[in-house]
């Protein structure tokens, strides 16, 4: 999973308000509030950098977290998103680059 | 001339959140479509406005009393550039560009009402307005909304208004995003009170999510829960992944520019003593 690409599904709201994001599956209204390192991976998911990329460089870089432990936290929202169809994920890189949605307001 | 004065328009405006709505219904049997259309003006009253340019127009075909189609449950969706809401006793359609649409029904006046509420969503939500399950009210200028699922108390704090406070609706909240910020409009959509809401308007000051309890509190809520619980009180009923996504972004954009609170409230009439 790790060596995986993520990209954001097309049919998402999302949003970022009071320092939070928010994000709503258009297909069937789930709503998730995405807590900071969350919001990290949401953010980079541009299909082009590797859920393994994203954890050191980023969630790493940024919080003071064990790196085993932030990959399996990184991979369980990944799944998570996934199964409601929020997230894309691939072996290989998805190849379309989207502008971070949701930018705070 | 005796002819002349006789008669009678077979056609009403309904102008709802300052959308006026031509209702024609021209039945074979006169005095069927006549008859029809008196019962709307009776129930519409303080929202007839005869002489406005309508928004848009439905005709609207009378039939028997009996189911109109075979559906239990009501869908409303979009088919090739045409929005569809079938239920059992009612089926309308329409064409957003054309501005025309036909709605089959018996000579009711619930049917309609639910054709019209479904429709005002709609273009609400291209609009950045929204149709909220919630009660609403204007006192000092100001508009309250109070939004809950059936038994949070809409009916109950309705009730409880003091005499300064308008009742712009007991069950159906009526929001339109203008540059000012948010407006809430008087609608005609009434619910257990059976009261027609005024014809008003006033910007939206506060929204409370209503909770009964033993005493009157009010908490603000942070911005995702505020979300997450206007999302389960506005009425939305199209499977639109657009229209679901712009209905997200105004529900959250009423978050950034408006308070929500929790209100817990003991029902007697101090709890007004908090509406300010």
């Amino acid at each position: 999973m790790s060596a995986a690409y993520i990209a954001r599904a097309t049919d998402v709201a999302a949003r970022a308000l009071g320092g939070e994001m928010m994000i709503m599956s258009a297909k069937d209204s789930t709503l998730f509030t995405l807590n900071p390192v969350a919001t990290i991976i949401w953010q980079s998911a541009d299909g082009n950098t590797p859920v393994a990329a994203i954890v050191r460089e980023k969630i790493c870089a940024e919080f003071d977290v064990d790196p085993m432990v932030a990959t399996r936290d990184a991979e369980s929202f990944v799944n998570d998103l996934a199964s409601h169809g929020l997230l894309i994920v691939s072996n290989e890189p998805i190849g379309r680059t989207k502008p971070a949605q949701g930018g705070a307001r | 001339m005796g002819d002349l004065a006789t008669i009678t328009s077979q056609e009403v405006m309904i102008e709802i959140g300052g959308a006026p709505i031509l209702v024609r219904c021209e039945s074979p049997v006169r005095s069927e479509s006549l008859e029809f259309l008196r019962m709307l003006e009776g129930r519409y009253g303080g929202f007839l406005s005869p002489n406005s340019l309508p928004v848009f127009e439905f005709d609207v075909e009378l039939m028997p009393p009996g189911r109109i189609t075979n559906r239990e449950e009501i869908s409303v969706r979009l088919e090739q550039g045409r929005w569809l809401i079938e239920r059992g006793d009612l089926r309308a359609e329409w064409d957003q560009n054309a501005r025309r649409g036909l709605i089959v029904q018996s000579a009711n006046p619930y049917s309609i009402d639910v054709a019209l509420r479904i429709f005002h969503s709609l273009m609400l939500a291209r609009e950045g307005g929204l149709l909220v399950h919630a009660a609403s009210a204007v006192r000092n200028g100001k508009a309250f909304l109070f939004a809950g699922v059936s038994g949070a108390g809409k009916t109950t704090i309705s009730r409880l208004a003091p005499p300064d406070a308008l009742l712009l609706t007991d069950e159906i909240s009526y929001l339109r995003r203008e540059e000012q910020g948010f407006v809430a409009h008087g609608t005609p959509f009434a619910g257990e009170l059976a009261r027609v809401g005024e014809n008003v308007q006033a910007p939206l000051a506060a929204l409370y999510l209503l909770h009964q309890g033993p005493e009157n509190l009010i908490e603000p809520l942070g911005h995702s829960e505020a979300v997450r619980k206007l999302m389960e009180n506005v009425l939305f009923f199209a499977n639109d992944p657009e229209l679901v996504r712009m209905v997200f972004e105004t529900a959250c954009e009423l978050v950034r520019q408006v308070p929500v609170y929790r209100l817990t409230f003991v029902p007697d009439k101090r709890v007004w003593e908090l509406i300010v």
